[in-house]
């Protein structure tokens, strides 16, 4: 088979800074211009093809790209990564209808929400190894949907209704249906996202998650403190999953508990794998084409989510490794090192 | 509140059981392929949820019962019940064993890690589900009742009720049965040499595909029982019922450790009681949060369940 990640890799190394630059901006300008090619073969029939890019696609890339720092980087297995979705929406819910604070002033308390609560479930769950680390974040994913389900504040199965959408910023208004504003400012957040993550990747924090991944217990022998990065990575996670949070609530402008269930996570979970763990473009592309492609079958209209599984199950066992997986070989030295 | 309790104690502690070993048996899919690949069986929840429809159809269409016909007794009744069982055991178990022939062999063959069949375990499992979904219009479906759920006895003033006691009669037998299997038999020995050790066991000639079958087969046998009971307790099913108890049974195999037998044996029973009394002093919307923080503070003080064994040590 092809390989598609290597070839790019390839291009990527071979060209200098400005070409480098050139090609980054093509890629951007080419996500940023995607709601224009809503007439064309890319429309889905039925759903608004504008707002599926707003969400799922991109959320679910945003998403897709907190849940791989935990899964894909350092190995956790995270099956309640919804809980902090969950809880960046009903912090921007609960704020937005009960305080004058603005969808901009509420983004950082999401985030920290969900940091904190990454550190709660985090610090217990991680001294765990593996698949009892998967059922514990998979309980907590459906306590807080359940929170949310039974607490009078939190509006129980009504949810929260009238949430305010942001302010302008610029001279930009954000109404309720203009779509393509909410995409191009997720576009920003998502390249923000990565900006993050690559920057982490080369440094201490992501040379260390790339040995807990491998060989933990070699990582620990070797004076990398183990937990203290496991919890980093897990606490990361959170805070892009809380950022997305945020953004949904005050994009949808209401929110329910249903909105939150274990179905996310695994539909996220199946965006990284099905992607390539731990490469980011994997994980994007796959995040784009598993938020697309139930839409863009919707024709099909009852069986989508059948043929869905399908797709899951074929795919997984002609790549397993996901369509772009990360690189297996190290790359080599370069010359004037050696 | 307590006083009540107490008043209740032997019917709740009655019902708490008969969940537990419904719990049980499920858990036995899950901890079984966990013991011997090491890998989550996601898709053991739908396996349960086709055993539940299994029994329903025999009951429903193989027998003709409908919602006014009279309760089948004596030997009739053992007869329906005896069918029932059997038919929703096979139909699982084998259902189980094309799931690792789609889902997982050929992942295993690759050697691709935990995630990939994970993934495409819970395609499968969205497959089942959602064709059951089509199938029934979205709708619950209830079972139409075959027997009479009379009062067999009184134990403590609680009322001991006819299908309680052949859940739990017929699901320790069914134990009984499988710990002969594992413990016994050669190729009870073989699924123990092969979750002790793979690559050893490879080496002895014990063929692993083989053991691997079998060990979904058996999960899947057990499970499709669990399908059985619950149709008997409760009465109706749907598409998202392996879902829901798919998660409970889960949590009880990790509760009382992942991987072996005895674990899910003490954590089904273990969970099926204390959801049972979580939801009478806190209400049923609270019972699942109540388990979960459970199961948090027993992993926190014994990372290995309760009877586990040292699964953070090797994992080779």
């Amino acid at each position: 088979m092809i390989n598609l990640r290597d070839k790019g890799a390839d291009i990527w190394e071979r060209s200098n800074r400005i070409e480098r630059t050139f090609i980054a901006l093509g890629f951007i300008a080419l996500a940023a211009s995607l709601p224009f090619f809503g007439g064309t073969f890319l429309n889905t029939p039925i759903a608004d093809y504008e707002s599926v890019l707003v969400y799922p696609i991109a959320m679910f890339v945003l998403m897709a790209i907190g849940l791989n720092i935990v899964i894909g980087k350092s190995g956790l297995l995270d099956l309640g990564y919804v809980a902090f979705f969950a809880i960046g929406a009903y912090t921007m819910g609960l704020l937005g209808t009960r305080t004058s604070l603005n969808t901009w002033e509420i983004l950082p308390i999401g985030i920290a929400m969900a940091m904190f609560s990454g550190v709660i479930l985090g610090v217990p769950a991680l001294k765990l190894r593996g698949d009892y680390l998967a059922i514990i974040t998979l309980g907590f994913g459906e306590i807080v949907r359940i929170v949310a389900l039974n607490l009078g504040t939190l509006g129980r199965s009504e949810g929260i209704l009238n949430i305010p959408t942001p302010p302008s910023v610029f001279g930009v208004e954000y109404s309720f249906d203009s779509h393509r504003i909410y995409y191009w400012t997720l576009l920003i957040l998502i390249l923000f996202a990565i900006w993050m993550v690559r920057r982490l990747s080369v440094r201490r924090a992501g040379r260390a998650w790339e040995s807990i991944r491998q060989d933990e217990d070699a990582a620990e022998l070797m004076g990398v403190p183990t937990f203290k990065y496991k919890v980093w990575a897990f606490v990361l996670g959170a805070s892009v999953g809380g950022a997305a949070g945020v953004f949904y609530a005050s994009k949808t402008l209401f929110i329910a508990p249903d909105n939150f269930t274990l179905q996310i996570s695994i539909l996220i979970l199946a965006c990284v794998v099905f992607g390539g763990m731990g490469n980011i473009w994997g994980v994007i592309l796959g995040a784009v084409i598993l938020g697309y492609l139930p839409d863009r079958i919707r024709f099909l209209s009852d069986a989508r989510l059948l043929v869905f599984g399908l797709v899951l199950v074929i795919m997984m066992n002609l790549r397993p490794d996901g369509l772009l997986p990360r690189k297996k070989r190290e790359k080599p030295l370069p010359k004037q090192v050696q | 509140m307590f006083g009540n309790f107490l008043d209740q104690f032997w019917s709740l502690t009655f019902g708490g059981l008969s969940l537990g070993f419904i719990y049980i048996l499920i858990a036995l899919g899950y901890t079984m392929v966990y013991g011997v690949l090491r890998m989550i069986n996601f898709a053991n929840s739908e396996v349960f949820m086709v055993g539940t429809f299994a029994t329903i159809i025999i009951i429903r269409d193989v027998f003709k019962f409908t919602q006014t016909s009279e309760y089948a007794t004596g030997p009739r009744l053992w007869l329906i019940l005896g069918t029932a069982l059997i038919a929703s055991m096979l139909v699982s178990g084998i259902l189980s064993v094309l799931i690792e022939l789609v889902a997982y062999r050929r992942l295993r063959r690759m050697n691709s890690g935990i995630l990939a069949p994970l993934i495409s375990a819970i395609g499968v499992s969205m497959v089942l589900a959602e064709s059951m979904r089509i199938m029934t219009d979205s709708r619950p479906v209830a079972s139409p009742r075959a027997m009479e759920k009379s009062f067999i006895g009184k134990f403590f003033d609680a009322d001991i009720r006819l299908d309680n006691t052949i859940i739990i009669v017929a699901a320790i037998i069914l134990l009984a049965i499988l710990m002969a299997f594992v413990n016994k038999t050669r190729l009870g020995k073989a699924i123990r040499a092969v979750s002790m050790n793979g690559n050893a066991a490879k080496l002895m000639g014990i063929n692993i595909d083989g053991v691997v079958s079998i060990t979904f087969l058996v999960g899947g046998l057990m499970t499709g029982a669990a399908g059985f009971f619950y149709v008997l307790k409760y009465e109706n099913s749907s598409f998202s019922i392996g879902f829901e108890l798919g998660i409970a049974a889960f949590t009880a195999a990790i509760l009382g450790g992942i991987g072996n037998i005895k674990g899910a044996f003490y954590g089904g029973l273990v969970l099926g009681l204390l959801e049972t009394y979580a939801s009478f002093f806190l209400g049923t919307q609270w019972k699942a949060v109540t388990v979960f923080v459970i199961l948090v503070l027993v992993l926190y003080t014994r990372p290995n369940g309760l009877f586990g064994e040292a699964m953070t040590q090797s994992r080779a």
